[in-house]
């Protein structure tokens, strides 16, 4: 049946191009990552070695294998260096921004999927709008808002709230500021999702079978909601450990992220080796919650056959 | 077959004896007094008042979107009456939480909680109501066993059948034992067959547990099935509350006897009208009709004949007594159903198609070549 075959092809297209593009822009360039990580810093261009040099033939190969050294690792996990508190730091800052953003997201989706069917779409359009001007921009923004003649220091003391200016600015308050505010669509978005299609009279039958409406929120509600909490958290989550401009424009010098060490290490260090085994321990460490989370979405898929 | 038809029987025998709202003395259950319902200029119910007596199983009949699930809300309590009251034993039940009200609801969708267990649902109202850890379990059993889900009580609601689901809600309405039972189209989903079985299991269950029973449908048949006294509704207003054998026989309205089973309209003169028996003229036949009912009407007043197709006769040759409550036609077409046959027969003056049922063989003839002529006749 030549049908059968065009068809077979037209959908190996199909599904081969995404499985290409993932290929080409991010399987190859980690490998290549994962090979710097594991080759020594020279002064060169590229500023590392050993480089394989195909025109050897097998010695070559075995040349360039035999270079190869874990080195970078050991000096990245070492506890003489900074690397560790600041992987264990941003664990920590991502986590608690994570509650964070669960606390406020939580009420904002939920007053989104109870809000009359006719003003969801603008009150999600709401949510996205942020999204229309730089990430970077509004990250810079909060400076001028935070910092000691900032506009939140200027209001509190004309209102008389405080005598002296709040330092907020460079502190661990302010990237948890910052990332709150840049994640919340990334929360709020599963959230409602989870929420709005929660049927509402599985709250009446609660209500029915004589439970106040206080009382079904946690009993129904929530947890009908638990795959949005989860999709929200590792969806924000993932890129807060990795974090690298907020606390780079918002937090002090004392505010360890690895995202910034990351920088750090590459910029100021020059050293494009160490960096890249930081990086590839990062992608290690987040490999279990991505893993969390790939599980929800496919469970997800499977529960809405 | 024969012994679920012999408990039927029984059920009848003892149903035909209960008739508390013919004793002026009871006093009703649940009270609908004058209740009016609007949703912004809309009026959804329309002064209804019901009285709705204990141990009664009552149904509310109407077409979609006439008011009867709103009706109903406002007894379990989503929905506060514009005016009037709405009264259970006695007691307003204005501003009365839901969770307060011993009435529980069995949703249309079932609104079964999908994250628990079919044991889990069952249990629900009992925990919420406070009963002791080993009490629950028992009544959990206890309700499994009344709807013969016991193997499927660790199973999610998304692993059952429709029908289970079915079983489910309702053993999860009924475990905290509630005064009344309000069911809101429960068998909608389910097959015919299913349909059916499950009303008659419905109508047991409401006698062993000596419950009061409120049910909301559109199905005329599911409504006379199981219904003591039928409620027909109409546009938000109530049009008859009746037993199903007068809401058959005697429909207070043209609405309602068309609503209710299959029936011919002919629209009539009264010529007179004297101690229940009521003579009338029609355009569409020649004799008389002669008709004994007890009804007001006056000498001249336009009547609508209203003829249930079992209650006709068709012969093919012309009665004996052609003199009153007969009219020929011409056989249109035969539907065979089986165990009837529907005729739709053509009267001679303008169009009116009539329609008489027949189960049984004409004599000496089992088919007719249609279009041909014929007698109907009723009596
Ligand atoms: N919350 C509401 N807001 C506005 N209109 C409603 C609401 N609930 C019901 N209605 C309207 O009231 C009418 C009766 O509804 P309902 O009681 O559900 O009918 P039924 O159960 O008889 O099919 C319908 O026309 C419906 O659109
Ligand atoms: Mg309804």
């Amino acid at each position: 049946m030549p049908m059968a075959g065009e068809k077979g092809s037209g959908r190996l297209i199909v599904i081969a191009i995404p499985y290409l593009w993932l290929l080409a822009l991010f399987l190859v360039p980690f490998l290549i990552v994962v090979k710097i990580s594991v080759s020594q810093d020279i002064l060169a261009s590229p500023p590392y070695t050993p480089l394989l040099d195909l025109s050897q033939g097998w010695a070559g190969l075995k040349d360039y294998v035999s270079q190869l050294s874990f080195d970078n690792y050991f000096y990245v996990l070492s506890f003489d260096n900074e690397f560790i508190g600041a992987y264990g730091s941003s664990l920590v800052i991502a986590s608690i921004s994570t509650v964070l953003l669960l606390l406020v997201g939580y009420p904002i989706a939920y007053a989104m999927a109870r809000a009359p069917r006719s003003i969801q779409p603008t009150l999600l359009m709401l949510v996205i709008l942020p999204f229309w001007t730089s990430f970077l921009i509004r990250v810079y923004a909060w400076i001028g808002i935070l910092s000691q003649e900032g506009l939140l220091n200027q209001a509190l003391l004309a209102l008389g709230v405080i005598d002296t200016p709040l330092e907020i600015l460079n502190t661990d308050l302010a990237v948890y500021i910052g990332i709150v505010y840049s994640y919340l669509p990334f929360m709020v978005l599963p959230l409602y999702s989870a929420l709005e299609k929660l049927d509402p009279t599985l709250l009446e039958a609660a209500e029915d079978l004589g439970c106040p409406s206080a009382r079904a929120f946690w009993l129904i509600t929530f947890p009908l909601s638990l795959p949005g909490v989860a999709a929200g958290a590792l969806l924000c989550f993932i890129p807060a450990v990795g974090e690298f401009v907020i606390p780079d424009l918002l937090g002090g010098s004392d505010t360890m992220m690895i995202g910034k060490s990351l920088w750090t290490e590459f910029t100021v260090n020059r050293s494009w080796t160490s960096s890249s085994a930081v990086a590839v321990l990062l992608l290690l460490l987040l490999v279990v919650p991505i893993v969390i989370y790939q599980n929800i979405q496919a469970r997800q898929l499977e529960a809405g056959k | 077959m024969a012994t679920e038809k012999a408990r039927t029987q029984t059920i009848g025998a003892v149903r035909r004896s209960f008739a508390p709202w013919t004793d002026p003395a009871a006093t009703p259950l649940i009270r609908f007094d004058n209740v009016v319902k609007r949703f912004g200029e809309f009026t959804a119910v329309d002064h209804v008042s019901i009285d709705i007596y204990e141990r009664e199983f009552f149904a509310l009949l109407g077409p979609s979107g006439c008011g009867k699930t709103t009706l109903m809300r406002m007894l379990a309590g989503f929905e506060e009456p514009t005016e009037g009251r709405v009264l259970l034993a006695g007691q307003d039940l204005a501003g009365v939480p839901p969770y307060r009200r011993p009435v529980n609801m069995m949703f249309q969708s079932y609104a079964l909680f999908p994250h628990m267990s079919v044991a889990e649902n069952i249990a629900f109202g009992p925990k919420q109501l406070g009963m002791p850890k080993g009490e629950i379990a028992g009544r959990v059993a206890e309700m499994l066993k009344l709807v013969k889900l016991e193997k499927f009580a660790q199973r999610k609601p998304h692993q059952l059948s429709g029908g289970q689901r079915q079983r489910v809600a309702l053993a999860r309405s009924l475990a905290t034992r509630p005064k009344v039972l309000l069911l809101d189209e429960p068998l909608g989903a389910l097959d015919k067959k299913l349909r059916e079985e499950t009303q008659f299991e419905l109508m047991d269950l409401q006698m062993d547990l000596g419950m009061t029973f409120l049910i909301v449908t559109h199905d005329q048949e599911e409504a006379m099935t199981v219904a003591d006294r039928i409620a027909v509704m109409n546009n938000g207003v109530l049009v008859q509350v009746a037993p199903p054998s007068t809401i058959y026989e005697a429909p207070a309205t043209r609405y309602v006897a068309d609503f209710i089973g299959d029936v011919n309209m002919l629209e009539c003169k009264v010529e007179s009208c004297a101690n229940g028996d009521v003579h009338l003229a029609s355009s569409v036949t020649p004799a008389p009709i002669e008709i004994a009912q007890s009804v007001e009407a006056n000498p001249g007043d336009t009547a609508w004949l209203a003829i249930r197709p079992e209650k006709m006769r068709i012969s093919l040759d012309a009665p004996a007594d052609m003199t009153r409550n007969c009219f020929t036609g011409e056989i249109w077409d035969i539907g065979y159903l089986g165990d009837l046959s529907i005729y739709h027969v053509e009267l001679p003056c303008g169009t009116p198609i009539s329609r008489a049922w027949w189960s049984g063989r004409f004599p000496g003839k089992t088919r007719f070549s249609s279009p041909s002529r014929r007698a109907p006749a009723w009596s």
